[in-house]
């Protein structure tokens, strides 16, 4: 617990960070995979609609890209804040 | 060489290879009993992960309940996204922090947290009855592969595995079952991506699954979906794509599996196996990406397996509408070739047909949809002619549908043990070491020596693989209902309490217990309501089905509502009484930043 202050600005600003990523998590599966499917059925893909399309494919591949992204900026974070191993 | 031998060289060779891992990767102190000393590669811990996390059910069933689903197959969405949106809750709000803590179990950090034994215990009993449950299911499924593959009973089946589980888990701990998984993982991948890839190829001419299933069905030229689409809805059963009509219960249903994943004590522990806080970030992505090759696969598998199980049996649909020609005949399943994986499946049971109206051809379509239902008996047909079609079968048959070389089959059987035992191990590691860890060393005998610790570990978890025999050849009537209840409790009580010990200081211990408390038996009861109190059959109080349901939510989809439930009741007592000690508002300053974690050699003198 050396630099109090410097932790604090650190997890405000990783809270920030989750937060985001969590209403992205959240618009391309439940939102566009289930809740927001009806308004979506006129956008065509393979067949069937969009939001068979990120319900059964997309939305984890949107998952992907978000664990590595978050992973990647929180590398820089832990830098700009020192708090790295 | 015929099927068997083939089996059995396959079976054997992947079965030595996880003994020869077991001898290298003893286990020689605590640390590595319990979190592989802390040594784990991200990429290794995640591929080891996805085997882990990868049971029975996800290689065996998913793609089947896809495709075969009376609801439909985008219904079954939830699986997919469930089971994988876990992973984004563990990356950003569980695993780094755990792993900062840098303890050996999930009880251990709940007790700790919430400086209370009570709470440690509570979640002692939550980890043994999930883990339990899921183990068991696990067990049943190598002893059904074995006497399926091996043409052993099924009770010799689950004798060997139990042996060889016993193997690299008693000796090697963590350290042993996460070199193994890794083993596992690339047997049970290949296994299940080689036959989709023929199956899409041989379909829509894409290599790719994932591109095939949106893909055009090239026999007719048109989309896949909408070929299936057109297919089931001619045969009468509901559209393959349509949309849900209980949307309320497929969200909770998702969030559910999404928060159970997540609170799933043999997953969290993996991530205290890396050697930094920023690998266990990494860590969790690696093993999404290992979980999705197979998750992006399987609807693939689900809808090509139905489309190819429709053409099957009415010859004339590849190409047009299937009442328009004839029926498979009986005379063809019997001498045709290409049609003999009917007859082979139909000799285990989980597919049989019967020509009820004696003309000759089997007629397969939903009797109980009123329509079709009357056009079928004006032809003259009195009744669905193919009687029972097993889920696993669309996973199973796959490589006979496609006529792939007998190695794959022989891959095949190897990959459903493979999915089944590493699951089993890691479950029971999670159990052996809340008992030797959390119960004798935290509560019975604090003061056993490092050495003692270890004997305990091992004794704990040649004991459980005992008990997870047992119920394996005795299951009691609570194995069917593992996703209820494993779930259930993962999502209603450790997922919310993990959480708030992380990012909430006002929680403290009265809140933890209560909130827990609260969660877990508000969940059971529902699930009990309806499925039977401790699931004795007949005790329900209500039939399970949707129009008992309150607002539609189903027992499966209960687990969201009781960590609201557990968020709530833990909010309110905490603040109806003191905050927690300062020294427990440092641990959790403490675990908020990567810096200061152990590395390996210190954490070994734990």
């Amino acid at each position: 617990m050396a630099d109090k202050s410097s932790s604090n600005a650190y997890w405000k600003a990783n809270i920030r960070m989750i937060q985001l990523f969590l209403v992205i998590w959240f618009v391309v599966s439940f939102g566009f995979g289930i809740i927001l499917r009806p308004m979506l059925s006129g956008i065509a893909v393979g067949g069937t609609d969009l939001g068979f399309w990120f319900a059964q494919q997309g939305s984890i591949l949107v998952f992907l890209v978000l664990i590595f992204v978050y992973a990647w900026r929180m590398n820089r974070l832990d830098k700009e804040h020192g708090v790295e191993e | 060489m015929d099927q068997f031998t083939l089996n059995l060289l396959v079976i054997g060779a992947t079965f030595a290879l996880y003994i020869g891992i077991a001898i290298w990767a003893r286990a020689g102190s605590t640390s590595e009993f319990y979190a592989a000393g802390r040594g784990v590669h991200p990429v290794l811990n995640g591929m080891a992960t996805g085997a882990d996390w990868m049971s029975a059910a996800s290689f065996i069933s998913m793609a089947g309940i896809i495709a075969m689903a009376s609801a439909g197959g985008y219904e079954q969405s939830a699986y997919l996204m469930g089971w994988t949106g876990g992973y984004v809750l563990l990356a950003l709000l569980l695993a780094p922090y755990l792993r900062k803590f840098g303890k050996f179990t999930v009880p251990e950090f709940i007790g700790d947290r919430f400086y209370s034994k009570s709470a440690r215990m509570v979640a002692v009993v939550c980890l043994i009855v999930a883990s339990v449950t899921y183990v068991i299911g696990q067990m049943t499924g190598v002893g059904v592969a074995f006497a399926r593959f091996l043409e052993v009973k099924s009770s010799t089946g689950l004798y060997i595995g139990a042996t060889i589980v016993f193997a690299y888990a008693v000796l090697g701990g963590m350290k042993g079952i996460t070199y193994t998984q890794v083993a596992q993982y690339c047997v049970l991948i290949t296994a299940y991506t080689i036959p989709a890839i023929f199956i899409s190829l041989n379909l829509t001419g894409n290599f790719l699954p994932q591109a095939g299933l949106f893909g055009t069905h090239t026999a007719s030229g048109v989309a896949l979906l909408a070929k299936l689409d057109q297919l089931v809805t001619e045969l009468g059963f509901r559209q393959y794509t349509g949309m849900t009509t209980n949307m309320l219960n497929m969200v909770l249903f998702t969030m559910s599996l999404m928060i159970g994943t997540a609170g799933l004590p043999h997953v969290i522990v993996r991530f205290f196996t890396v050697p930094k806080v920023a690998d266990a970030r990494a860590s969790a992505g690696w093993a999404l990406v290992f979980i999705a090759l197979l998750y992006t696969v399987a609807p693939a598998v689900g809808a090509m397996a139905r489309l190819n199980l429709t053409t099957t049996f009415w010859p004339n649909a590849v190409n047009g509408q299937a009442f328009d020609g004839p029926a498979v005949s009986v005379e063809d399943i019997a001498t045709n070739p290409d049609l003999n994986w009917i007859n082979n499946w139909a000799k285990t049971g989980l597919l049989s047909f019967e020509d009820k109206n004696g003309d000759g051809f089997i007629q397969y379509y939903n009797e109980g949809n009123p329509t079709v239902k009357a056009a079928a008996e004006a032809k003259g047909w009195t009744g669905n002619e193919l009687t029972r079609v097993n889920n696993d079968i669309m996973v199973l048959a796959n490589p006979e549908i496609g006529k792939l070389p007998g190695w794959v089959i022989a891959l095949v059987a190897a990959g459903g043990l493979a999915a089944a035992l590493s699951t089993a191990a890691g479950l029971l590691l999670a159990v052996a070491s809340a008992i030797s860890h959390d119960v004798i060393k935290g509560a019975i005998n604090p003061s056993i020596s490092e050495k003692g610790e270890l004997l305990a570990a091992r004794i704990s978890m040649a004991a459980a693989i005992v008990v997870a025999t047992y119920l394996g050849l005795n299951p009691p009537g609570f194995a069917a209902q593992t996703v209820a209840l494993a779930f259930g409790i993962a999502a209603a009580s450790i997922f919310p309490a993990l959480m708030m010990g992380i990012f909430s200081k006002r929680i403290n211990n009265k809140g933890a217990v209560w909130g827990m408390l609260s969660g877990l038996i508000f969940t059971l009861v529902y699930i009990f309501i309806y499925k039977g109190w401790f699931f004795f059959p007949g005790t329900n109080q209500l039939p399970d089905n949707v129009d008992n349901w309150v607002f539609g939510i189903s027992p499966l989809s209960i687990g969201t509502v009781g960590a609201m439930v557990n968020f709530a009741v833990a909010y309110a007592v905490s603040l109806a009484s003191e905050e927690p000690p300062q020294e427990v508002q440092e641990l959790i300053e403490s675990i908020r930043v990567p810096k200061g974690a152990g590395s390996a050699p210190h954490l070994a003198m734990h």
